[in-house]
C-alpha cells in the first residue's frame, strides 16, 4: 500500500515552471551560469589580493601617472568595446546579419588594443621595475604575485573572448550562427568588462604613487 | 527596430547614455584615488562605485533588466550571499598588525 502511495506521489506533476521557467535558451542559461561560477573565481582572487594588501605593512606603489593613464585608456577601450558588443546583439537580434558582423569587429578591436596596452605594461614592470611574480626591489612578493595572477587571470579571459568573437563573427557572416549565439557571446564580453571594473580601481589606481 | 525589439533589447540611444555612465564613474574614480583620504575610505568609496558600475554593465548591456525575475532571483542573491562569506575572515587583515608578535 506504502509502495502504491508513493507511485501515486511520484506521477503527481510537482513541477509548474512550464518548459522554460526562465524564459531563456539552455545556452544563455549556460552561459549565465558560467558567469555566475567565474565570478567567484575573480571575487576570491579579488578579495585575497584586498586581504594580502591591508594586511602588509608596506605596499608598493609603483604606477606613475603614464601607467594610471595607460590603464584609463584600457578601460575606455573594454568599455567602447562593450557598448559595439550591445549594438551588435541588437543588429543581430533584428536579422541584420551585416552590421552585426561589423560591430563584433569593432568588439575584436577594442579587446586587441586592450591585451596590447596591457602587455606593453607588463614588459615595462618586468623589464624596467623588475618585477616577477616571485620577487620585486621593493621586497614585497606578494604584489608581484597577485599583480600577475588577478591581471594574467583577467587578460587570459580577454584573450578567450577575442578567440570566441572572432569564431562568432566568421559564423553569422555565413549565416550559421542565431541572433542567440551572438547575444550569449556579448554576456560572456561584457562580463569580462565588469571583471575590469573592480580590477582597475583596487589594483591600478589603489597603487598610483601619489597615495 | 520595432516596439516590441526596443522593449526587449533596448535601444542604441539608451546603450549610449549607460555608456557614457559608466566612462563618468570611471573618471570620478580616477579623480578621487588621486585625493588624500585613508587607504579603507578610499577602498570603500571605490568599491562603491564599481559596484554601480557592474550594476549597470548587468541591467542593461547583459540585459538583466529586459529578463524574467526568476532568473535574476536565481543568480544574484546566491551570487551575494557567497561574495559576503568570502569575507568572514577579513577583519583579521587590519588587526594581523597587532596579532604578529614583534
Amino acid at each position: 500500500m506504502a509502495h502504491g502511495e508513493t507511485h501515486a506521489i511520484a506521477v503527481e506533476p510537482t513541477w509548474d515552471g512550464g518548459s522554460a521557467p526562465y524564459g531563456i535558451g539552455s545556452k544563455k542559461l549556460g552561459m549565465w551560469l558560467f558567469i555566475a561560477a567565474d565570478t567567484l573565481t575573480f571575487s576570491a582572487c579579488l578579495i585575497a589580493y584586498s586581504y594580502v594588501r591591508l594586511a602588509s605593512a608596506e605596499w608598493p606603489k609603483p604606477f606613475e601617472w603614464g601607467s594610471i593613464l595607460n590603464a584609463i585608456v584600457m578601460t575606455a577601450c573594454l568599455l567602447s568595446s562593450s557598448l559595439t558588443m550591445v549594438i551588435a546583439v541588437a543588429a543581430s537580434a533584428r536579422g541584420d546579419r551585416k552590421k552585426a558582423v561589423r560591430f563584433i569587429l569593432f568588439t575584436i578591436l577594442g579587446g586587441v588594443a586592450f591585451i596590447v596596452l596591457h602587455a606593453q605594461e607588463w614588459i615595462a614592470l618586468i623589464e624596467h621595475e623588475h618585477v616577477t611574480p616571485f620577487s620585486n626591489p621593493w621586497g614585497i612578493p606578494l604584489f608581484g604575485a597577485t599583480f600577475f595572477a588577478l591581471t594574467g587571470l583577467h587578460m587570459t579571459h580577454v584573450t578567450i573572448g577575442v578567440i570566441y568573437l572572432a569564431i562568432i563573427a566568421t559564423g553569422v557572416g555565413r549565416g550559421k550562427f542565431t541572433p542567440e549565439d551572438v547575444e550569449v557571446s556579448g554576456l560572456y564580453w561584457h562580463f569580462v568588462d565588469l571583471v575590469w571594473m573592480f580590477i582597475f580601481p583596487m589594483v591600478y589606481l589603489l597603487s598610483n604613487k601619489m597615495i | 527596430m520595432s516596439a516590441q525589439d526596443a522593449h526587449v533589447v533596448g535601444s542604441t540611444k539608451l546603450f549610449i547614455w549607460i555608456w557614457l555612465w559608466l566612462v563618468v564613474l570611471t573618471a570620478i574614480e580616477v579623480v578621487l584615488a588621486y585625493q588624500h583620504l585613508s587607504l579603507v575610505l578610499m577602498i570603500v568609496i571605490l568599491m562603491g562605485l564599481s559596484l554601480m558600475k557592474s550594476a549597470l554593465i548587468m541591467a542593461y548591456f547583459m540585459h538583466l533588466k529586459f529578463e524574467r525575475m526568476s532568473l535574476v532571483m536565481t543568480l544574484i542573491p546566491a551570487l551575494v550571499v557567497l561574495i559576503c562569506l568570502m569575507f568572514i575572515s577579513f577583519p583579521d587583515s587590519l588587526r594581523i598588525h597587532e596579532l604578529v608578535p614583534r
